[in-house]
């Protein structure tokens, strides 16, 4: 086992997750405060097309240019959802079910197409649907890792303007902030997240990366900037930590050991954190229940010696 | 029958049945669940799959049934803990399907169950695994399977239509006037399970979704009534499923992917093209009726 930890793949790869556990922890907590949780998980989906158009147009496998095909369909998705839900009496979730399920169905129409073409079926293609974080080479490694730390520095740097932006949306106005722009800004952010962490984690389980962290850090903070920095942690942990699991055996998939190991976290959190927690909420109930059975006590107590 | 007749009657039951279902998934604002069940009933087939040591219809929809009132029940009770709704349905559905990848490529490892396989469905082969029904002849097993579930689908819609209406517009309502409104709810999410079990292995999860939820929001564009919205959206699933087979031969590409496609072009010329909510009508009406239709 510590020899598969030395294992130079082995290393680089679980870097990767790493940080991109970091990146998606800490834009999961905007997603969260954005109530759009589930929009990682539509915008995933419908980059999907994206990727097998880029790979149709330049017939060869390089990451930077299918995260750009990635990145423009699922910003068409994010349009169309937008577009559905503001002209017309269709629900967000709906749109977003549709939009999802359409993208992808249509990505798989691509993808039968493209596994015709000569050496379309040994590109690894398939690998952006299920995810194989061990499959990548060394250059999608630095694709991938450099991109997630531009997105760490846009949420780090700008972390004030995200605050106002989310809480105050009036007050960031008044002040001269471009409320626009910031969501421009955001849905690039998210998208870039999303397509940089679909070959590592696959389409489906790219929306428990960005989800799942941001809840359970929910549990330990009231304040916005710890649970970033919280999110963040866990999300690395869960990116390294379940690499590693899943490097130990062969066939082993990455995607599912990371999702389960940040599942286990917020298993965790949900019992035992600081703020709601069960275990703690259970405390709080039973000494609110001891005082006011006191006060009921001495309240009688009182009664009788009054009268 | 022929072959292609087949493959065009089987994605018809499966519009027709998730064309009506789809019907109270939108009025009751859950379409996102369709897609988280969808995801976690892979659990429940590999589950029943590891009991039976075998792939069968029965078990199957046991394990696909039970993995779907899992989904229900756990997501409802991370909401009662305060969880938000989206981020739980969230984290149940990837968790769940976590263990059902990782259960695959670890202990069962087999041929019959592939991810890939059950994510995009293979509804070509259909027609090759048939069962003798009398009266009727031999028949593909799915599609006997499909037409079953369609009867069920249709026999609660019919039976229960008014409990359904009123605990789908007023839930309040319906408690007040002593309607079991949680029965109901998990009695529709058994109803999405069957359906879901019963499709995903003809046509794949994201067919599934696709038929679900577009149909059945295209029809909700074109009607105020919930009789008329479950006959066009049962109607607007099995357009799909035609079109979208036509597209699939046409281009020489998968099935289901094209169907998908279907249901969404029937959505977009819908959202343009609706007398009453569409795009264009909302362009074209005149300024002071708009007001008063809003208002």
């Amino acid at each position: 086992m510590l020899s598969n930890l030395l294992h130079i793949n082995t290393v680089w790869v679980m870097a990767s997750t790493m940080i991109l556990g970091i990146a998606a922890g800490g834009i999961g907590c905007l997603a969260y405060w954005k109530r759009q949780n589930l929009m990682s998980d539509a915008l995933s989906h419908a980059a999907l097309p994206g990727v097998v158009v880029a790979f149709l147009i330049i017939q060869e496998k390089n990451l930077l240019l299918l995260v750009i095909g990635a990145a423009l369909s699922a910003l068409l998705g994010a349009f169309f959802i937008q577009w559905f839900t503001s002209a017309s009496r269709i629900t967000e979730d709906t749109a977003m079910g549709m939009t999802l399920s359409v993208f992808y169905g249509v990505g798989v129409m691509l993808l039968a197409i493209a596994n015709r073409s000569p050496g379309g079926n040994q590109s690894g293609l398939n690998n952006f649907i299920y995810g194989q974080a061990a499959a990548m080479v060394r250059s999608d490694v630095i694709t991938m890792v450099v991109l997630a730390a531009i997105v760490i520095f846009i949420i780090f740097i700008a972390f004030k303007e995200w605050k106002l932006f989310l809480f105050d949306p009036d007050f960031a106005k008044g002040i001269g902030l471009s409320i626009r722009g910031m969501n421009v800004l955001y849905t690039i952010v998210l998208v870039t997240t999303i397509v940089i962490g679909i070959q590592a984690v696959g389409v489906i389980l790219m929306a428990a990366m960005l989800i799942i962290p941001s809840v359970s850090a929910r549990y330990w903070t009231h304040s916005f900037k710890m649970m970033i920095l919280l999110s963040s942690v866990i999300g690395g942990i869960s990116g390294a930590f379940g690499t590693w699991v899943s490097s130990t055996g062969s066939g082993l998939p990455t995607g599912p050991f990371i999702v389960l190991t940040s599942a286990a976290i917020f298993a965790i959190s949900l019992f035992f954190g600081k703020e709601h927690g069960i275990v703690i909420r259970y405390i709080q109930f039973k000494m609110q229940q001891r005082s006011s059975q006191l006060d009921q006590q001495v309240m009688t107590g009182r009664g009788g010696r009054s009268q | 029958m022929s072959y292609s007749m087949w493959i065009i009657l089987t994605a018809s039951l499966v519009g027709l049945s998730c064309g009506l279902i789809g019907v109270f998934l939108i009025l009751r604002k859950q379409a996102m669940m369709a897609d988280g069940i969808s995801h976690t009933v892979l659990l429940g087939i590999v589950l029943a799959y590891m009991v039976t040591q075998e792939v069968s219809g029965p078990a199957m929809l046991i394990g696909g049934i039970f993995a779907g009132i899992l989904t229900a029940f756990l997501v409802q009770t991370l909401s009662s803990l305060k969880v938000r709704h989206d981020a739980s349905l969230g984290i149940v559905f990837t968790s769940l399907f976590a263990i059902g990848v990782i259960l695959i490529s670890t202990s069962v490892g087999n041929v019959h169950l592939d991810v890939k396989h059950a994510l995009m469905g293979e509804i070509t082969f259909i027609p090759f695994t048939t069962m003798d029904i009398p009266l009727i002849g031999s028949i593909p097993k799915a599609t006997a399977l499909l037409l079953l579930v369609l009867l069920v689908v249709i026999f609660f819609i019919v039976a229960f239509y008014k409990e359904w209406k009123i605990t789908s517009f007023d839930a309040a309502l319906a408690a007040s006037l002593g309607i079991p409104v949680i029965f109901f709810h998990y009695l529709f999410m058994t109803l999405v399970s069957v359906t879901t079990v019963a499709s995903f292995d003809a046509v794949g999860a994201i067919l599934v979704v696709a038929m679900l939820i577009t149909p059945a929001a295209a029809a909700y564009l074109w009607t105020d009534k919930l009789i008329v919205m479950l006959f066009l959206s049962g109607g607007f699933g099995v357009l799909s499923a035609i079109i979208g087979y036509w597209i699939a031969t046409w281009l020489d590409t998968s099935i289901s992917g094209s169907m998908a496609l279907a249901t969404g072009c029937i959505f977009f010329v819908t959202f343009l093209l609706s007398p009453k909510h569409g795009l264009i009508s909302r362009l074209v009406r005149p300024a002071e009726l708009r007001e008063e239709q809003e208002a």
